[in-house]
This record gives C-alpha cells, structure tokens and sequence, in this order.
C-alpha cells in the first residue's frame, strides 16, 4: 500500500475549471446587488467558497472507502434530520427547510442529496453483476423514496428531484436492463403527465406548485407571478444579445425586473450583461466540469469510487440543466440554483463537499 | 484493512462514455436555446426590456394664442394640472381603483368606463382620469407614490378666453377630442386630448395644436423612478394673428347688447374680418376643463341656439338688402332699363294677388325712379323690376354677387343661404315655379335666404365694383381667394349713390344714421320671419316681430369698412340694426383719425407692452379654404359633446 496521495494527485484542472465559474458567479452577484440593499452579498459568497473549499480539501482525505463503511449509519441520520427538520424545523420562505448550525441556516436536505449519493455508490457498487436485477432496483427506488417523500413534505419540490437523476444514472450505470428502463421511462412519463393534468395534480402537488406548472404553461394569464418571472427572465436574456450590455448594465438585472437575480436566476442577469459570449463561457465551463467528472469516474479505482463520483456528476448536470433550461423558460420554475455561480450558503457547501467526493476518488486511483 | 466489497474494477466503460455524449448534447439544447432569445429574438426582447424601463409621460405642448390685429391677446393659455393613469400592469391598476377613486373623489364606474374607452390604446399610454386636479388631489398624489406608483401629474395648459363670451363664435372652443376624432386621427389623438371643436380652434386646430413631447423617466420593477432620460421637448402650437380689431369686436359686442342677432365688420379690400359677433354667445371658458353631458344637451336645446355662430350660420330672409342686388341685376341687365319708373301707390296686384309696399297705410311713395326706390325702400317698385326681370335673372346676379354659395370664409360650418330659381324648385318640391313668387323674392322675401357675412361681402363687393374678397380671419394670409363679377361703373355708380342716400338724403330710410365726415352709406332691411299666408293662418294674436338688417359701409366708393347687422325682431332695420352698424363704422373712423393724429399715446404704449410680450412672430398662415371637399369631409365628422 501506498502512502497517502500527495497534492500532486489532485486534479487541479478540475480545481480550476470550479474557481473560473465561481469567480463568474461572484462577478454576478456583485452586479445584481451592489446597488441594492442587498450590497456585499458577493463577500458572503466569497466566505461560503472559502468554507467549501477547506471541506473539500478535508473530505477528500478521508478515504472514500471508509465514508461508504459508514453509508447505513449516514442514511439513518439523514432520515433523523429529514424527520427533524419537519418537526422543529425553520419556516422561511413558506418551507420548512432549515435548521440552525452555527448561526446560519443550513438547509438539511442539501446535506441529504450527499447521503444518497453516498448510499447509492455503496447500494450499486454491492450489487455484484453486470445486469441489475429487478429486485435490486426496487430496492434502490426505496432507499431513495423515504427522503425524497420527507424532503417533498417541506416543500421542497426542487430538492426531491434532483434525487432522482442520482437514482436513474446509478442504475443505469449499475447495469440496468432495458425492459426496467422501459417500464420505468413510462411509469415516470405518466407521473409527469399527470403533474401537467389538474385533475390529478390537485391531489398530489400544493397549490404553489400547481401555480408554477400552470404559469409555466400559460404564462400570458400570470403576468405578475411566476409566468411574469419565467417573461422577465427571458426578456433579460433575450435582450442581452449577443455581445451583452456590459457588467452592471443590464436593465432587467439592476432595476429589479428579474426575480431573485442573484440566486435562482443568477443565469438569467448573467446572460443579460455578458450575451451569448458569457452565456457560452458559462455553460462551457460547466459542460468542461461534467465531462472531468465522468473521466474522473472513468478513472476510478473501483465501482464504488466510480458510483460516487457519477453521482456528483449527476446532482450537478441535473442542478445546471433545469436551472438554465428554467431562465430560458423551457421548464417550470422549481427553485433549483445554479450550482457555484447563485449565491447560497448551503447549496454551495453541497457542491465543494461532493466535489470533494471526487477528489477523494481521484487522489485513490492508484492506491491499492 | 478489510473492505466489504472486493476490489471489483469492472466498469462500464461503454456506458460512462454514453452519459459524456449525453452532457455535451444536454449543454447543445441549452445553448440552441440562448441562441434563439440572445441573437435571433434578440431585438424584439430589446424592446421589451426598454418598455420595462422607460416610463412615458406626455408633455402637452401649449396651444397657439390668438392676438388681434394690433398683436393683442384674444386667446391664451394657463397652466393647470391633471392626474395620470399609468396603465402599464392592468392587475395592478384593477387592484388600486378603489383607493383611487377615494382619494381622488371620482365615482369608480367612472374610473372603469375611462379604462373602457382606452382599451384599444397601448398599455403604456397613461390616461388623464381627471384633468383640473384640485390641491388636496395633488397631496394625495404625493402621499400615496410609493403605494399606488400608478398615478402621475401631467402639466396641461388651458384655454382662457376673453369673459362674457366675447368674440366666443369666431374663436370657437376647445373640447376633449372625440372618439370618431381618435380613430379618424391616425394614432395623432389621445383620449383626452383636446382639440379644437368649432371656429377657428377647429379650423386652425393643425397649426394651433402643436405637437407634444415625452418625458421619459427610467422606473424599477416596483415603478419608482430612478434616472431620467433625455426628453422630447413639446414643440408648441403656433400663434395665430386675427385679422380682428378687438376695439371693433368690443363695440360691437356692446352695440349689439343681449339682442339676438349677428355683427359683420369686413374690409372688402382685402376680405379682413375685422369684428364678427354673434348672440347670444355661449362662455367657452366653460367648456375649457371638461363639460358635462347634461350642460352640453341644454346648450344644444336652448331655443335660443347659443352655439349657433349667427354670422355665418343664420340663413334668413334679407329682406330690403336684397333691393340692392336687385338693382344691380337690373341695372346690368337693362330690363327694364334703367330709367324706369313705377307708381307706387302703397300697393298693386300682381297675378291676381295683391302686395303691400312697407308705407302701406301710412302714405305712399308715389311716383317712383330706381334712386328713390333704394333711398325709401320702395317695394312696389322692385315688385315690378322682379316682375320684369323674372326669377333665373334674379337667381344669375343673387348667385354670382355671392348669396346662394359659402364665402370660403376660415371657418367651419358655414351655410349657403338659399337663392331660389326654377330649377331649385323642381329639384327639391318637384313643382313649377309660381310666377307670384318671383314678386316676393325681388323684395328679399319668400325663399330667399342669406347670412350676415354673405350680404356684407355682397354689398362691399358691389360697392367695390364687382370684386368680392374672400373673408378671412386670420391677417397676413397670401393667396386670399376672390372673385370678380363685372359691374359697369354707371352701375356701382348709381347703387352707391342711392345708399349714400338712404342715409343721407332727407327720406332716406336710414336718415336718423348720419356721421359727420363719413361717408357713411347703406341700406336697410325689415324682414318678416314667415310669410303672409302664415301669418293669416297662425292667427294675428300671435305677434311675430320682423328680424332687422342693415348693411352699411364707408366711404362711398371702395369702402374701407361694410358692416352687416342683424338683429332677429328687432323691427324696423334702420332702427334695430341701423344704429349698430353706424356705431361700429363710427368706432373704426374714430380709431382710424386718432391714429393718423398721433394723439393717442396711451394706446400706442399698451401696444408696445403687448408686443413685447408676444416676441414669436404670428405664423404666416394660409387660410384653410373652405372648398366643397373639405367642408364635406369636416361635416361628416359630427361634433359630441364630451
């Protein structure tokens, strides 16, 4: 056995790709709030980057082996704060999301999305064959329902969601078969159909949600509520261009026509000001990201450290799609951040603690 | 250490590198996407943005004064305020009705039925809900920005007109436009808005009107104001200069007094409107904020028809004035010729039927020649001439001396007045023209009919020597429309001599008029507002009193001034409207000999102040010719009431 990994190991052009787009973001949030009362947001984001970047020099130490020992403890736990969280837990915004560690918020189920990936890596990775069984899948589809019931309870639609990529790229990966895939494909073609169908959406979805599916599907008969925030998005990309209105220029970003401009729909004002050329950085970088981590994955020692690092990839491509498919209106407002660039302190804790998941594979590649 | 799973490397490859396909195809949608908003809709969205940002509020450029023709204001504006509606987010503006219409005092099916009217305007149009805000509406506007960020004051300029409705005819008024005004105005007209409604602020309305500007501020998601732009001066409207002396439009406002009837003072050498009244005279200072259906309705039932401009509108009989036409016919047409005389004893009978000459059972005037028959008004005389002459004659000089056609004066709504001919009759009754009618006709009776203005242009134009000048109001305009109709000088010559007569001469009908060193001349008209046979038939309980004309000028030959006054039964013309005309004709020499005096320093003082103050130099401006298309076009658009 080797001694342990050396800087040297890290994978730095991963490491860089992560600061060029959170800089990105820092930029953005600056522009949408210096001006405002929400001014020196951006020294908060810096802080929260600072905080992710030493948890994720300090997971990634802690050999991923020994996480995914401890895989059925963590999933009891997170279970314990999902159920707390409902029960004690701090209303903001109309959810319960929060509870409080250390003077600030911490949404729990931000710290769940990582528990899974790690239950799941552990799950697959013990399935010794090449064909996933059925039974095997609806274990799978179980260990993941309870939280995502729990989080769907807070409300925290967006949240819930992002689970289930964790769970479809890890079956797949874990050698789905095509019949399961088909009847799952078509059991969640229905489920999202009836979502869009309000006689059975009334009794699965809160009125909020049901709002948002219909504003996304109508936004003309809501201009002031979500279909107007989907319009102005689209209006603040739109009118960007190509080349963009500069930073701290665009209109729909600095007088407030975007809602939440430097969270959820960071994307949106950065589209405004940089245009179609920063709009290509960005979704660049993060295609550059996601394409590391799957080479990453390739790389890995084992199945395990693979499944983990795909379930990274997966949270990830999941957050990054719906959120700039949402700014330019191509799906529903689901309060799904842009991972990295929006500001938010636990979201951006998630990504430096899985990013230093990977790292933890990474660094192992070798050892044996 | 011991692990629970085997050192298991088998990975799948071939699926991992699927999922890489899947990123790089996921980030290609996304961006297909940016794409088609950031550089294919891109202008449409750019657009969208600046109608986020840029807030519009109209800056109401100050319409044209009118002066006078010593540059004295007859016509001006003050400033006022009203309340905006900005209608940019409708959900917004259904929620703050209510608290609108409290605080601002208007009923809130008011408030609805404004939205109403403006729903086929832009929502980022703002209406005005209330024009004349009030102090109290002007703090509450203020209190209530942040709350209700929909209302705005907008700086209007009103109209203030002389009081007492003076000159109020010819000036006409302004009204908030109409609905059929906005939808046949291209997009030019808000609600709102006003525009001229009548005289000249409806015929001059393109030049008085000016053009608006914008004020655009840049406004926040909540509508707080936080930058402004560069605004878009109104250009204001252009001042018009009256061909109106308002010290002859004062006299003859007074002279005329609170009689129904109408005052026309014209230069005939130039067509100049110099005084034009008519009463009674609504004030429309009243109609300068904004008139109420029930005011509007009772102005237009008042019998005594306040909004009618009388000058130009009132079609009656002209009675003994029309003898000078008939004069004139006779005299050109020589039938019968001009030597002829007639006997005149108070009446005679013409087929089978007998006419009264106006001396009937008092005396008579005997034997009769065309001077004297103009100096004393004989009927029988003209009876006989229009016998002779027969009713096409008449209808051939009436027309061509200007009755029977608008004079193309800068007004709209003028009336034609009415010479009959046999081809008239056939037209209209289907009938035959009687031979008797001819009888009444040659005494200005029976269907003929003529406004003020059209027997002053005629009289002046005769006295000119056939050269008829289109009147007009607005002084300094090129290209002044007239015509000609040849009149021999024998012929100018004996018809002004008889209404040189008619005033100075011991019998002239008009004797009580003279002005000393004036050659003041004119003649009278006393004219029965139905005719015999209605009269019998109404019963001779009823009185009906004759409406009273005369037409004056001075001097004798190309007048400078001819006034022609009507006083709706005021009797007898030389004693109704006789006096008025002799007091105008007597102000405007007057003026005109203290002027050339240079005594009157005072005046020439106020004068110097007035044009000080009026430094734009009035438009010069080319009367708005009345030609039968424009007048069609502007009649087929009637006037509302708002």
């Amino acid at each position: 056995m080797k001694e342990a990994p050396g800087t040297r190991d890290y994978d730095w052009w991963l490491l860089a790709i992560l600061a060029t787009i959170c800089a990105l973001g820092v930029i953005e949030i600056y522009s949408a709030t210096h001006g405002s009362s929400l001014a020196g947001m951006h020294m908060k984001q810096i802080r929260w980057l600072a905080i992710g970047f030493v948890a994720m020099f300090a997971l990634s130490r802690l050999d991923y082996h020994l996480i995914l020992d401890q895989a059925p403890i963590l999933y009891l736990l997170g279970v314990i704060a999902l159920v707390a969280v409902l029960l004690v837990g701090h209303t903001r915004f109309g959810a319960k999301r929060w509870i409080p560690v250390l003077g600030e918020f911490l949404q729990v189920s931000e710290l769940v999305k990582l528990i899974i990936i790690i239950v799941l890596a552990r799950f697959f990775a013990e399935v010794r064959s090449d064909q996933l069984s059925l039974r095997d899948l609806i274990k799978a589809g179980l260990l993941v329902g309870l939280p995502l019931a729990l989080i769907l309870k807070q409300p925290d639609l967006g949240t819930a969601l992002v689970l289930v990529p964790l769970l479809v790229v890890g079956a797949y990966l874990g050698g789905l078969q095509w019949q399961h895939a088909a009847i799952f494909s078509l059991a969640g073609i229905l489920l999202i159909g009836s979502v869009f169908y309000p006689p059975v959406s009334r009794h699965i979805l809160k009125p909020y949600q049901r709002e948002r599916i219909t504003s996304f599907l109508h936004p003309e008969e809501d201009a002031k509520g979500s279909g107007y925030q989907l319009l102005q998005s689209e209006i603040a990309v739109g009118s960007g261009g190509f080349w963009g209105k500069g930073f701290g220029k665009g209109s729909q970003n600095q007088l407030g026509y975007i809602p939440v401009r430097y969270s959820d729909f960071i994307m949106s004002a950065w589209a405004e000001e940089q245009g179609f050329k920063g709009v290509l950085l960005a979704l660049g970088l993060y295609m550059a990201l996601l394409l590391r981590l799957v080479q990453n994955a390739q790389r890995a020692k084992d199945r395990a450290g693979m499944f983990l690092v795909m379930g990274v990839a997966a949270a990830l491509g999941f957050h990054v799609l719906v959120n700039v498919a949402m700014v330019i209106g191509y799906m529903p407002v689901t309060g799904i951040p842009l991972p990295l660039m929006s500001y938010g302190g636990s979201a951006t804790l998630f990504v430096f603690l899985a990013i230093g998941l990977v790292m933890n594979v990474r660094i192992r590649r070798f050892v044996n | 250490m011991s692990y629970w799973f085997g050192n298991d490397n088998r990975l799948p490859q071939q699926r991992l590198a699927i999922v890489s396909y899947v990123i790089v195809g996921m980030v290609g949608v996304l961006l297909i996407g940016f794409w088609k908003l950031q550089v294919i809709d891109s202008d449409k969205f750019l657009q969208w943005a600046e109608r986020n940002r840029v807030r519009s509020i109209p800056v109401i450029a100050p319409r044209g004064r009118m002066l006078d023709r010593d540059g004295r204001v007859l016509v001006d504006n003050y400033p006022s305020f009203s309340v905006l509606l900005l209608r940019d987010d409708p959900a917004q503006v259904e929620k703050n009705l209510p608290a609108i219409s409290e605080g601002l005092g208007i009923p809130i099916e008011d408030l609805k039925q404004q939205l109403q009217n403006s729903r086929n305007l832009k929502n980022f149009q703002p209406i005005v809900i209330k024009p004349e805000a009030s102090k109290a509406d002007i703090a509450f506007i203020d209190s209530h920005r942040s709350d209700i960020p929909l209302l705005e004051m907008l700086m209007v300029h009103r109209r203030r007109y002389m009081p007492g409705g003076f000159m109020a005819h010819a000036s006409g008024y302004v009204g908030e436009v109409s609905e059929q005004q906005i939808e046949a105005s291209n997009g030019r007209f808000r609600p709102g808005d006003f525009v001229g409604k009548s005289g000249l602020e409806r015929q001059y309305n393109d030049l008085l009107q000016g053009t608006d500007g914008m004020r655009r501020v840049v406004v926040n998601s909540v509508g707080k104001e936080v930058d402004h732009l560069p605004t878009q001066e109104a250009i204001p409207g252009k001042q018009i200069q009256l061909t109106i002396d308002s010290d002859l439009q004062q006299v003859a406002e007074q002279s005329l007094g609170a009689r129904d009837g109408a005052v026309v003072a014209l230069d005939p050498r130039s067509g100049e409107i110099l005084a034009m009244v008519s009463h009674p005279a609504p004030d429309p200072n009243d109609f300068a904020v904004r008139i109420s259906n029930e005011e509007w309705k009772q102005l237009n039932d008042d019998p005594a028809k306040p909004l009618l401009n009388r000058a130009i509108q009132a079609q009656l009989a002209p009675g003994s004035v029309f003898k000078i036409i008939m004069a004139t016919a006779m005299l050109e047409d020589k039938v019968p010729p001009s030597s002829f005389t007639a006997f005149c004893p108070a009446y005679a009978t013409f087929y089978g039927r007998q006419f009264k000459c106006w001396v009937y059972g008092k005396s008579s005037h005997g034997v009769v020649d065309l001077h004297k028959a103009i100096v004393e008004s004989c009927d029988i005389f003209f009876y006989n001439v229009g016998q002779r002459l027969g009713i096409d004659r008449i209808s051939y000089y009436a027309s061509h001396l200007g009755l029977g056609h608008r004079t193309g004066v800068d007004l709209p709504s003028e009336e034609t007045g009415l010479v009959p001919s046999e081809e008239w009759v056939q037209r209209v009754f289907h009938r035959k023209w009687y031979a008797g009618e001819t009888i009444s006709v040659a005494i200005g009776q029976g269907a003929v009919t003529a406004t003020p203005l059209q027997l002053a242009r005629a009289i002046g134009g005769i006295a000119m020597g056939g050269v008829f000048k289109q009147p007009h109001l607005v002084k300094d305009a090129p290209n002044i429309g007239e015509e000609r109709f040849n009149i021999s000088e024998s012929t100018v010559d004996k018809v002004t001599d008889a209404m040189y007569g008619v005033v100075n001469e011991a019998h002239g009908t008009a004797g009580a008029l003279k002005l000393t060193g004036v050659d003041f001349s004119g003649k009278s008209g006393t004219a029965q507002i139905i005719n015999y046979d209605l009269r019998s038939r109404l019963g001779k309980s009823k009185q009906f009193k004759d409406n009273s004309w005369f037409v004056g000028y001075a001097p004798r030959r190309t007048p400078e001034i001819v006034v022609s006054v009507l006083v709706q039964a005021g009797g007898h013309g030389s004693e109704a409207a006789g006096p008025v005309v002799r007091d105008v004709v007597k102000a405007y020499y007057d003026k005109k000999m203290k002027k050339t005096d240079g005594t009157v320093t005072a005046e020439n003082k106020e004068d110097k102040q007035q044009r000080r103050g009026t430094a734009a130099p009035a438009a010069a401006i080319q009367p708005v010719l009345n030609t039968p298309e424009a007048v069609a076009a502007r009649e087929a658009q009637p006037e509302e009431p708002r």
